[in-house]
């Protein structure tokens, strides 16, 4: 068996135990490549525990910039023993085996077909060190160290990002950079460096950042004007309330004062976090709650009160495997309809779904703008592959020039000069209605909110005639607010084709590899990225320009193809799901193999089948 | 029927409070309650107590859950803005409208299947908080809209309007607010108006999280021979340990009292509450002792009612949490946005 021969192309996957130290050991490995000017794509494949369970850290390099998930290992950094069997099994023919060989291992733990390299860290540590935390923790750095010759990583380069890493704690600088040398020294001694597989410096990388959506989107929630944030703790959600946290720390205290410009209450559960949400909307900050699919079954009841009492509230739902507790710490587009449809009664939600940290910023700062404009609940869809992971996205951008739109509030001066309020009025057709503040004017401009039925001028009321204009108005308010959501983003194929492809959020990077595979392979598609709920025009004429459109998810049911049937009315025959649904992240050669199926000619088809 | 407004005649006769006001300005809608029902007297004893501390009415803001009780807000204070939330939420709904606006007078109105069933876990949680606010909960001791059901505070051995007794024991919510923290605890009557009146004033002025449990007969469910939270069976068994005069700021303290008859606290906001002791010399500001006489008394059959407990110099959420004086509903852009240069920092410091 020939080992791979790959540069700047190639996945690396670290299998450690959690607990270990050796989560920031790996992030400086695989910042040293994007230091070397070439994408990578770190995942975190980690279990719902805090120490002592098996956890892994996978790195797709790819100079040509695919960020999606790749299937196969062609490199394997095996720490950890109770998983060796399965590791060691998932390397690809030809691939790579670095392992502690302190202690000697049977032949039968081992392949014919790839390379092994053993260094015996576990004896260099002990030789090294006396104290039991610095062996664990400089045995990761040795580690580093010894992967950096191997593949040819510039050692200035992860000098560099140590002494970054350690600013401010000088002292530890020195004693890291000895360790990386060590590891560093003995592979150059005793392997052959570099390997087949290795880093060359590129120039790939450009001016693009490294930010976990969560950060990103709670750095949104900063630049929107947020300023009350109630939560609960759950995985993969409680980094973006962490993230506003740190970011309010930074930017909103008060320097002379020492006062915060921002409340953070962490609720006791998630119907109190929604409920706070929905208290401090109601009197005029912007405010919103991160949770997770769970959180989502038990806001149901507040959400629909948000909805029919029009009180905006943002969610940022960072979506994780259902039902129920499912697969906590893996991935799943599973929220779509529980969001869309949330609450008894009938009700619609708009739906935002980011791609990438980058749009976790613009969507989560652009939320509160939609939330005060359509007086409702808006929903940002992460997931816990762009949440929870570092990706590298374009730099996040602010127009000073920027203001608020806190929408449609009647103020002091408006209720002083004697203007009509009705908190349900339609005065200008659109559906959205005047609401006032609480404490605005002596005398005029109160009004009782409430989750009953409602006249115009919020009086109680259970006539059917009343009620039902009131529902038909915030369907036309719905209407409204296809025009404000984010547009759908299309890719048209290099050639003229009657296939079309919609896709949305955290599958964004696998697609786009996907349709170079597929054009390649001649079957060229057009791709259309959802961004937004209520759906815009532009998917139903894109849906009505093909003859074959494909859905392609992260959910078993294929929740927004039902969405798109329900809302859109499409004939279900005409939208094929691909739908990926494991808890690990969708990949471009499970979608192009997925659409391709259905593409290739029926003669080859049968043949194939004979086969 | 709420809908149906109150016409808004002033009599000559009616006197103006400081602002202006009349009694008649603190009022709501028609009470589409049952006749006699005392949550009505509550909603005329808040009314009272607004007009005579001089609240400007749109300055106050009103919350309450699902249930009888939870409609009453609609039934006083027209001027202020209300919030029916959601049965058992409207702790959570009001601490959210008190984070984004400290300057308003938060009054929280629920009843004892809402904060006592299915609201008991949001009312542990605002008391612990130390939300800045007043929170009535109108015990009745049985579910009214859904026509009799016992609730949680009903006692044990209680019996319905069918005859069947209540097996379960009852939970004191006085008790629950005193060990959760609140810092001003009370129990009145809907029947004793010269108790409540007051009550209410000294909560309102309480800087802090203000709770009264007061006991308020379901005439349509709850007010029959055997109940323990009958009219007569309440009036049979109060035990009330003090009798309380508020004095606000702006008033001259002009009546006597002879020595040790009295305790005066002085609150932050500068009220005085002077409390005539009725039980022996019942500490006001001991919250062990409070908790302590609280099960004594309701070991003999008793039910404490007046000032329990107060704390006349709080720290509420707010001062917990550090938040900036101005209301945060009114920060704008120049005071919450970063700007565009230090993303560029930010951008540079993540490559």
């Amino acid at each position: 068996m020939q080992p791979i021969v790959a540069t700047n192309d190639f996945v690396i996957k670290f299998a450690n135990v959690n607990g270990s130290g050796s989560a920031s050991a790996n992030t400086l490995f695989g910042k040293s490549i994007i230091r070397m000017g070439v994408p990578v794509a770190p995942r975190n494949i980690f279990p719902s525990n805090i120490q002592g369970l098996p956890t892994w850290y996978e790195i797709r390099v790819s100079e040509a910039g695919y960020l999606g998930a790749r299937a196969g290992v062609d490199f394997m950094v095996a720490m950890n023993p109770q998983t060796w069997d399965k590791d060691v099994a998932s390397i690809l023919p030809g691939g790579y085996l670095f392992y502690d060989s302190s202690k000697p291992m049977p032949k039968s733990k081992f392949r014919d077909d790839i390379t092994v390299i053993g260094m015996p860290l576990t004896h260099i540590v002990n030789a090294e060190y006396t104290d039991s935390r610095q062996r664990q923790l400089f045995k990761n750095i040795i580690y580093v160290g010894a992967l950096s010759a191997l593949l040819d990583i510039e050692a200035e380069v992860v000098e560099q990002l140590i002494a970054e890493q350690f600013r401010g704690k000088d002292k530890l600088i020195p004693p890291n950079i000895h360790a990386l040398h060590m590891g560093r020294d003995y592979a150059l001694k005793n392997f052959q460096c570099p390997l087949g597989v290795r880093i060359k410096r590129a120039d790939a990388v450009g001016d693009r950042i490294s930010i976990e959506g969560n950060a990103a989107a709670g750095l949104g929630a900063v630049y929107g004007g947020a300023t009350v944030c109630a939560w609960y703790p759950i995985t993969p959600s409680t980094s973006l309330a962490e993230g506003f946290a740190k970011y309010c720390q930074k930017f909103r205290v008060d320097p002379e004062t020492g006062e915060n410009k921002f409340a953070i209450i962490q609720a006791e559960d998630e119907l109190s976090s929604i409920g706070m949400v929905i208290g401090a909307a109601w009197n005029g900050s912007r405010a919103f709650t991160t949770t997770s699919g769970p959180g989502i079954s038990l806001m149901q009841e507040f959400l629909g009160l948000a909805y029919f009492a029009e009180v905006p509230a943002v969610i940022f739902d960072v979506q994780r495997t259902g039902p129920s507790t499912g697969m906590p710490t893996r991935s799943q587009q599973g929220d779509v309809l529980s969001c869309a449809y949330a609450s008894h009664g009938d009700t619609k939600h708009v739906l935002l779904f980011p791609e990438d940290p980058h749009e976790c910023f613009t969507m989560g700062a652009q939320a509160f703008d939609l939330a005060d404009r359509l007086q409702t609940p808006i929903f940002v869809l992460l997931d816990l592959d762009i949440g929870m992971n570092e990706r590298l996205c374009a730099p996040l951008e602010w127009d000073d020039s920027r203001r608020y739109d806190r929408g449609k509030i009647m103020t002091y001066e408006a209720l002083e000069a004697g203007k009509d309020f009705g908190r349900y009025l339609d005065v200008d057709g659109d559906g959205i209605t005047y609401r006032t503040l609480p404490g605005t004017h002596p005398k005029r401009g109160s009004f009782f909110t409430r989750g009953s039925s409602k006249d115009r001028y919020a009086k109680y009321t259970e006539e059917a005639a009343a009620y039902k204009d009131n529902m038909d108005r915030l369907l036309r308010k719905f209407e409204t607010a296809k025009g404000l959501v984010p547009r759908p983003i299309e890719h048209k194929a290099a050639v003229a084709t009657k296939v079309g492809v919609l896709y949305y959020g955290s599958t964004s990077p696998a697609m786009g590899e996907a349709a170079e595979i597929l054009a390649a392979d001649g079957m060229p598609i057009d791709i259309m990225r959802v961004r937004g709920f209520p759906f815009h025009q532009d998917i139903v004429d894109f849906i009505e320009a093909h003859d074959t459109v494909f859905i392609v998810e992260q959910n078993r049911d294929a929740q927004l193809r039902t969405l798109v049937i329900n809302e859109c009315e499409i004939n279900p025959a005409k939208l094929i799901p691909v739908l990926h649904y494991d808890g690990t992240p969708v990949t471009a050669a499970f979608i192009s193999e997925g659409i391709a199926i259905h593409l290739q000619p029926p003669v080859q088809q049968r043949l194939k089948e004979a086969v | 029927m709420t809908y149906l407004t109150k016409p808004k005649i002033h009599h000559p006769s009616l006197q103006p409070n400081q602002l202006g006001f009349t009694r008649r300005d603190y009022e709501g809608t028609i009470s589409t309650l049952c006749a006699g029902c005392g949550h009505d007297s509550i909603s005329a004893a808040l009314i009272q107590a607004c007009y005579q501390l001089d609240l400007a009415p749109h300055r106050l803001a009103k919350l309450s859950g699902i249930g009888c009780s939870s409609k009453t807000p609609a039934y006083f204070l027209g001027a202020s803005h209300g919030f029916n939330s959601v049965h058992g939420r409207m702790p959570s709904v009001l601490t959210g409208a008190n984070m984004a606006n400290r300057d308003l007078i938060y009054l929280g109105v629920s009843g004892d299947g809402d904060s006592a069933s299915i609201g008991f876990g949001q009312f542990a949680h605002l008391m612990r908080r130390g939300i800045n606010m007043t929170y009535i909960v109108e015990n009745n001791g049985v579910y009214g809209l859904t026509k009799g059901q016992f609730s949680a505070t009903s006692d044990r051995g209680s019996k319905s309007k069918k005859g069947v007794a209540n097996t379960d024991e009852a939970i004191d919510m006085v008790a629950m607010a005193l060990q959760l923290g609140a810092t001003f605890v009370a129990r009145s009557f809907s029947g004793d108006k010269t108790q409540l009146v007051p009550l209410i004033e000294a909560a309102i002025s309480h800087q802090g999280t203000a709770f009264i449990d007061c006991i308020s007969p379901c005439v349509a469910f709850n007010n029959h021979a055997g109940s323990t939270k009958s009219f007569d069976y309440v009036r049979e068994h109060n035990e009330a340990v003090n009798f309380l005069d508020v004095i606000t700021p702006r008033e001259e303290i002009t009546t006597e009292y002879a020595e040790g008859s009295v305790q005066e606290v002085e609150q932050h906001d500068g009220s005085i509450l002077r409390l005539r002791k009725l039980a022996g010399d019942y500490d006001v500001n001991d919250r062990v002792a409070a908790q302590r006489f609280l099960a004594e008394h309701h070991a003999q059959g008793e039910i404490v009612t007046g000032l329990i407990y107060v704390d006349p110099d709080p720290e509420d959420m707010h001062a917990h949490i550090k938040t900036v004086k101005t209301p945060l509903k009114d920060l704008g852009e120049a005071a919450l946005c970063p700007g565009s240069a230090a993303l560029g920092k930010l951008n540079a410091s993540l490559r």
